[in-house]
Formats: C-alpha cells, sequence, structure tokens
C-alpha cells in the first residue's frame, strides 16, 4: 500500500511539473501576476510529493519488503540499518529517484527563498525547473519504476552488492547529486535570461549563490569518491582517470569557471554572453555525466551493470535540454548588452584566464574520455585513454592556473598594477623557493619534478592569503589594526583564499603520494616481520570473525615503531553470504597527514598470506584540501552580499569596506 | 567572447576606438594561443599514449613489437592460476589462442577463472605478457565491456552466463 502511495505521489508530481513548466512561464509572457504567482505553489507541491515517494521508497527498505523488485535486488533482511537507508539510492532506480528529490529540493528552495527575484525571472526559472523535472519523472515513470512489485514475493533479498556497503556510499551520491542537479539552477536562471533577453550584474548575483552551493558540494562529492574508492578497491590509488571519475571532474572544472566569470559579471557588468554559455555548458556536462554512469556505454573499473536502453533515454533528454538551449543561446545572445572594458593586466583579465585555462583543461578531460568511444563508432578499434594522457594535457593546462591563482586577487578591477601585485607575491615566492631546494637537496628518491610541484603547492597556498594579508596590513600595521581589519573583511574575501589554499593542499597531497609513495607486495608466515618505511610491521596471523551478512577473514599486524607498538593493521577479506561474493578489506593507519595501508591477497596453500603494504606520504592532504577549499566555497556564499534573498543594491557593504574592489 | 566596451567605460574618447580594439585583438591571440596549445597537447597526447584493446587471436596473428603496451581481454583460462611468490601466472583465451600473462601483485577481488578480465601491459621479449595493471571491476556480473562485445562477436558468451545470481540483478549501482 505504501509503495502504490509512492507511486501515485510520482504521477502527481509529474502533473505538477507538466503544469509548472508551462503555466509561469506562459504568465511571464502574459504578464499575468496570478500565473506567474503560480510557480511557487507548484515547486513547493512538487517537492513535497517526491520527498513523499522517496520516503515511501526508504519505507519499503527499512522494513524489507520484499515484494518490491528493486528492494528484492539490493536488499538483504541482514543488511545494517545505514546501507538498508542508502540501499535506497544504491541502485538506479532509487538512486534517479534521489536525483529527483534534489531537483524538486533546489526549485522548492528558490520558491521559498526567492522573494526578492523579479516575478517575471523567477516565473521562467521555476518553469525551467519544471521542464527539467518533467523530463526526469517521465523518465523515471516508464523506463526506472522502483516501485513495480513482484508476485508471488521471495522471503528473502538479494543483498547490496557488497561494494555498496560502506558509509562511503551513504554520503557520496547523495552529495555528488546535490552538486550536479544544483548546476540546473544556473542553467534554469541562464535559461530564464535568455527567454528575458536581459542579463545584468544583478542575475549574476543571483545566480552565484545557487553555483555556489552546488560547486561546494560537487566538492565534496568527488573527493569523498576518490576517497572511497581508494579504501575500498584495495589498491590504494585515489584517481584512475576513469570515464566515471571524469564525469563528475567535468562539470567541476566549468563550474569552477562559471564561478569565476559570474564574479567579472556581477563586479563589471562584462563576459555576459560567455557567463551564460558556461552556464548551459555546466549543466549539459552534468547531464552528460549521467549518462555516461548510467549508460555504461564507456568501459568504466567504477561501473555497475548498466542498461543501454536508459542511456538512450538519458541521451534524448540530453540532446532535448543541450539542443533547446543552444539553440535559445545562437538566437538571443546577440542580443545581450555587452558592458565593462579591461585591461590584459587586470582582475578581469587573470579571470579570463582562470577561465580559458579551465575550459581548455575540461575540454582535454571530454576529448580523452569520449575519443575511445567516438573511434569505436568510426573505426570499430578498440582503444583505452589511460592515465597518460590525462597527465600529459591535464597537468600541463593546470600549471598556469596555480601560477596565475594567488595573483589575481591582488590586481585591481579594470586595470592592475602588475608590479605591486609581485610584491604582494614575494613572501610566497620566498616559501615556495625554499621547498624547492629544501626537498631536492634533502628528500630521498622521487623525480626531481616532484620539488618543484610541493615549491608550486607552497606558493599556491601561502599566494592564496596575500590579498588578505594585503588587506589588513598584517605586519606593516599594529596586530590590534590587523585583527579589526580582518573582522571587516567581507566572508568572500576569506572564503576566496581558503578555496585557493585548498588547491594547493591538494596538489601538494597529490605531488607527494605520487612521487614518494613505496610498496611491498609480498606473501608472508605468521610471526614474520619485515621493515618498512622506518617501521617494523609484523603479521601476527589470519583470525575467522563473523558479521551481520559477510564472514571476515582477517590478517593482523602489529606495526612498531623503535620496538613501541604504533598501530594494529587488520587487512581482511569478506565474504558475503547472500552473493558469494569476495571482497577487501584494506585497513589503514594514519600517521599525521601520512598513511599506511595494507590490503590481504586470497588465501594460498602454502600457509602463508599475500599481502599488499604501502606507505603514502601526505595522502591524506589531498581529500583535506577539498574540504577546506568547501569551506571556502561556505565562507563565500555567507558573505551576506551574495546571502540568497539578500537585499539588492542598498544592503552592500560601504565601498569603505572592500577597498580593493 | 567579447569585451565591447559601455561607451562610458573608458576615460579618453580619442583613444577609445583603437585600444578597444587592440584589446580585442590582444584578447583573441591569447585565447587562439592557448586553445592551439591545448590542441597540440591533446593531439600528442593521444598519438603518444592511447592503448589499443587486444585479445590472444589478435596478438597471436599479429606481428607485436616488445615492450608496445596495450590491453589484453579474455576468459581466465580454468586451472591456470599459479602463485610464485608474490608473482602470479595465469593464461588469459579466448578460446581460441591462449596468452600467458605473470602479473606482480594482489589481484583483484573479482578476479576468478573463466571470468573475463582485463589486463593492461606489454609482450616480453622471450614471449608471454607481463601485465603491470589487472582490472578490477565492482560488479560481480560485469563482464568488461570490451571483452563482451569481442567474445559475443566470436559466439563464447551471451548475456546471463555469467556466475552469480540472476541476471536481473545486474541492473546498475550508482557510483
Amino acid at each position: 500500500m505504501i509503495a502504490e502511495i509512492g507511486h501515485y505521489a510520482l504521477v502527481l508530481a509529474l502533473a505538477l511539473a507538466l503544469l509548472q513548466s508551462v503555466l509561469p512561464v506562459w504568465g511571464a509572457r502574459a504578464r499575468d501576476a496570478a500565473l506567474m504567482g503560480l510557480a511557487s505553489p507548484l515547486a513547493l507541491g512538487q517537492f513535497a510529493l517526491v520527498a513523499l515517494s522517496f520516503a515511501a521508497l526508504t519505507h519499503a527498505y527499512v522494513t524489507s519488503d520484499f515484494s518490491l523488485q528493486n528492494v528484492i535486488e539490493n536488499s538483504h533482511s541482514a543488511k545494517p540499518l545505514i546501507y538498508k537507508i542508502s540501499g535506497v539510492w544504491g541502485n538506479h532506480e532509487g538512486s534517479l529517484l534521489l536525483w529527483v528529490l534534489i531537483l524538486t529540493l533546489f526549485g522548492a528552495l528558490v520558491a521559498a527563498f526567492g522573494r526578492n527575484l523579479p516575478d517575471r525571472l523567477k516565473a521562467d526559472v521555476l518553469g525551467v525547473q519544471g521542464m527539467i523535472g518533467v523530463a526526469f519523472l517521465l523518465f523515471v515513470l516508464l523506463t526506472s519504476n522502483p516501485f513495480t512489485r513482484v508476485d508471488p514475493s521471495p522471503l528473502e533479498g538479494q543483498d547490496l552488492n557488497p561494494l555498496l556497503q560502506d558509509p562511503g556510499l551513504a554520503i557520496h551520491p547523495p552529495l555528488l547529486y546535490i552538486g550536479y542537479v544544483g548546476f540546473s539552477m544556473a542553467f534554469s536562471f541562464a535559461v530564464a535570461a535568455l527567454i528575458e533577453g536581459k542579463v545584468d550584474a544583478a542575475w549574476a548575483r543571483w545566480v552565484r549563490p545557487w553555483t555556489l552551493m552546488a560547486w561546494l558540494f560537487l566538492t565534496l562529492g568527488i573527493a569523498m569518491g576518490s576517497y572511497w574508492a581508494y579504501y575500498e578497491l584495495g589498491w590504494g590509488g585515489f584517481w584512475f582517470w576513469d570515464p566515471v571519475e571524469n564525469a563528475s571532474l567535468m562539470p567541476w572544472l566549468s563550474g569552477t569557471a562559471l564561478l569565476h566569470s559570474a564574479v567579472v559579471m556581477e563586479k563589471r557588468d562584462a563576459l555576459k554572453v560567455w557567463t551564460i554559455l558556461l552556464a548551459l555548458l555546466t549543466f549539459a556536462l552534468s547531464l552528460l555525466g549521467t549518462f555516461l554512469v548510467r549508460s555504461g556505454v564507456l568501459t568504466s573499473v567504477h561501473a555497475f551493470a548498466v542498461d543501454p536502453a536508459r542511456g538512450v533515454a538519458i541521451l534524448i533528454i540530453l540532446a532535448v535540454f543541450v539542443g533547446g538551449s543552444l539553440a535559445l543561446y545562437a538566437i538571443r545572445a546577440p542580443a545581450l548588452k555587452q558592458g565593462g572594458i579591461f585591461a590584459p593586466v587586470s582582475r578581469e583579465g587573470a579571470l579570463v584566464l582562470n577561465n580559458l585555462f579551465l575550459t581548455a583543461a575540461t575540454a582535454a578531460v571530454f576529448v580523452g574520455t569520449l575519443y575511445p568511444l567516438a573511434l569505436e563508432a568510426a573505426t570499430g578499434e578498440k582503444i583505452s585513454v589511460g592515465p597518460p594522457f590525462f597527465n600529459n594535457t591535464f597537468g600541463p593546462l593546470m600549471l598556469p592556473i596555480m601560477l596565475v591563482m594567488p595573483f589575481a586577487p591582488l590586481l585591481a578591477w579594470k586595470r592592475g598594477d602588475a608590479t605591486r601585485a609581485a610584491r604582494g607575491m614575494v613572501g610566497a615566492v620566498g616559501v615556495a623557493v625554499l621547498a624547492t631546494v629544501l626537498v631536492a637537496g634533502f628528500v630521498q628518491g622521487g623525480p626531481t619534478l616532484a620539488a618543484l610541484g610541493v615549491g608550486l603547492a607552497l606558493f599556491a597556498i601561502v599566494g592564496a592569503f596575500a590579498e588578505v594579508m594585503e588587506r589588513t596590513k598584517l605586519f606593516r600595521a599594529p596586530l590590534a589594526e590587523s585583527f579589526r581589519r580582518a573582522k571587516g573583511l567581507p566572508s568572500s574575501s576569506w572564503g576566496g583564499a581558503f578555496a585557493h589554499a585548498g588547491m594547493g593542499v591538494t596538489l601538494l597531497g597529490v605531488v607527494a603520494a605520487t612521487a614518494w609513495s613505496s610498496e611491498v607486495v609480498l606473501a608472508m608466515r605468521p610471526g614474520e616481520q619485515i621493515d618498512f618505511a622506518g617501521r617494523q610491521i609484523a603479521f601476527q596471523g589470519v583470525e575467522q570473525r563473523p558479521g551481520p551478512n559477510y564472514r571476515t577473514t582477517a590478517a593482523e599486524l602489529v606495526v612498531r615503531e623503535g620496538g613501541v607498538e604504533v598501530a594494529r593493521l587488520e587487512p581482511a577479506r569478506r565474504l558475503y553470504t547472500a552473493r558469494k561474493m569476495d571482497l577487501t578489506e584494506s585497513s589503514i593507519a594514519t600517521f599525521g597527514v601520512s598513511q599506511l595501508y595494507a590490503a590481504m591477497g586470497e588465501a594460498r596453500g602454502d600457509g602463508k598470506t599475500a599481502l599488499r603494504i604501502s606507505y603514502k606520504p601526505l595522502v591524506t592532504l589531498i581529500w583535506l584540501g577539498s574540504i577546506v577549499m568547501a569551506f571556502g566555497g561556505l565562507l563565500s556564499l555567507a558573505d551576506r552580499r551574495l546571502r540568497v534573498g539578500a537585499p539588492r543594491k542598498a544592503a552592500r557593504p560601504s565601498p569603505a569596506m572592500q577597498p580593493a574592489e | 567572447m567579447t569585451i565591447d566596451a559601455a561607451p562610458s567605460a573608458f576615460p579618453s574618447p580619442r583613444r577609445r576606438g583603437s585600444s578597444r580594439k587592440r584589446r580585442r585583438m590582444a584578447l583573441f591571440a591569447l585565447v587562439g594561443l592557448v586553445l592551439s596549445a591545448a590542441t597540440a597537447l591533446v593531439l600528442y597526447a593521444l598519438d603518444d599514449t592511447i592503448v589499443f584493446f587486444r585479445t590472444p587471436s589478435e596478438i597471436a596473428k599479429m606481428d607485436v613489437t616488445p615492450g608496445q603496451r596495450f590491453r589484453l581481454g579474455g576468459l581466465v583460462k580454468q586451472g591456470s592460476i599459479v602463485h610464485e611468490g608474490s608473482t602470479v601466472r595465469f593464461v588469459v583465451t579466448d578460446n581460441a589462442s591462449d596468452m600467458t600473462v605473470t602479473y606482480s601483485g594482489l589481484l583483484p577481488d573479482l578476479f576468478r577463472e573463466g571470468q573475463g578480465v582485463v589486463t593492461e601491459g606489454f609482450v616480453q621479449p622471450e614471449g608471454g605478457f607481463k601485465a603491470d595493471n589487472v582490472l578490477a571491476k565492482h560488479d560481480e556480473n560485469y563482464m568488461p565491456k570490451d571483452v563482451a562485445d569481442r567474445l559475443k562477436a566470436q559466439g563464447l558468451w551471451n548475456e546471463g552466463q555469467a556466475p552469480g545470481p540472476t541476471p536481473a540483478a545486474a541492473t546498475g549501482a550508482s557510483k
């Protein structure tokens, strides 16, 4: 019964979405306030219905209702509660329902908090959101209904894919989806602006918080996915340049470009046509990501069995929305009024450079990801484009971004002073050079380039705070005054500094973990001991343990430093009884920001146990960096000038508080 | 990407026209430069780093230079897995030709005899394939697409033949 309510709620949500995609847009054209006013209640209603539907599916999972096909295929009564809940989105149908839930949530947020939006813009934005809602609700109802019943129903389910029974999965897809779907807001705002034929600085100010929110969740989602793959797949890699990973990286890159070009548009009324295009492309890349992941057209290590037929449906949605919006863009964009000229050396100039390289990097990832598909379609030849391609293209394209990143905030709008900005960077350059020399001189092993990488990372970290230092007159004025100034700085200045520093932190982690990781693969007998990475690791033996829906075989390793026990590692293999599937559970000991990583191989006949032990210096910085980035995004979001629904011009802080702008 | 000016944006009316044009030219030059650099990088990298997918029969037929990298895909032959210390040897077959693969390292969870596998590496001068990467899959029912296509083309494998629960259980999960 509850499942039927869930299904019915989805159908009703579709009806509301249809109304929402027609009536407000029509009202905006006919200047009918009543029709436009329908947008908000419709968006709220649609969200409530989808939430009800989602709750119904969750209920079916929690109560192990094995009369639902979806629950049978992805759940088991012995599964821990958290995985019963996360199992809701650990499958195709449920994850799409989550997608729609987040989509309607964003619509509802605009309805609830977008009071200061002009009526027509709001009506158009919600109208476009409604159209996306129609497409995906139709897709769920027609091809991926999670509420399909089975009669007679089995007594037990087939369990969730063991790899997905992990806390990482509980939070990774929701984070990623908030990011993906969040970019639909930028898309809707862009389409609404094109329909309206009017884009101005105010538009940029309204669209930026949504983009920022999507960006910060996508950042966390990608990092979470990377960490999950790192510890769960058992071979300790943090990024594989796999199509599914690239699918999430592309919208992140173009979304980052969008954030920066929207700043130019907000402050200087320039780059309008470009910003609108980026908004359209970013959501297009999000849809492309959904298509790549769901259709399985590309060979991916992360690909779960997928359904190509449903992929075609997503391809159609992709074609309609991208084609439609680009056609609208082609017609309307030339009419948009341009503004704001600037010198090459200026804040705008630096941000143009940022956009240029980010877009080029996105394009390189795009080519590398889709080239095998294109080549196979054209010649039938099967190839794979691996990490070397991306390292050789993405790397060089990101380098200029990392170099220019600290300078940009020191340049004035319109026309900047390069010498003055360079003076502000003296500290950062000094730290970078010192670090490079120290690393090159004292750290054993690793490529020479790694020392430069460390220098670049530290340059980015220290340089990120150059603007804040300059504006607080740190070390040039009494500390009390600096402190007073620091408090007066808009939080978006701090946000930018942290986001940029986060990039440096991540780079530092990537460089160190790539260049100085060490690894041994060996077969050990109980009682044996090895010296590894300055520690002694003793293998004590193997132990069998029962689990809720699996059996564990764990190896016990004791890690000692100079005879003192500092950590225990218990890499294990789990046999999931329902699926008869074997799974490696790696074990990690963290020392500061470095990690010791152990994984266990299959049991062997000769009484030895195969083990892979690796030491990864500074590896956690990769993910800590993205947390720092997201924190920067959060600070920026908290800036009152950007707050959702914040009053317009009148309430902006006085010019005295933002001298560099 | 144009950066046209609103008339008031620049102070000196006499210099405005030429300056605007010059800046626009500079911007276009910059865009062109970056785009061509990016294109060159991509083309160079594509030429240099792509790896072809081959089955054992294809390797048997062609003239392979030792050291040339490619992906070898097929089924792990029944009873062919031999452990020697931390090195493992197994045979990849497409039921027409066999290829012996050596690999040092832990095998992925879903590596099994009779299952599809994709390995990446190169042919050694003395023959045999040295893999430095054995691809793991998240799903026990998942046949690497490249392998499945080839095997299907040769009539060796059909959808749903894979072990594990019912094929219906293979409908997707998200990353």
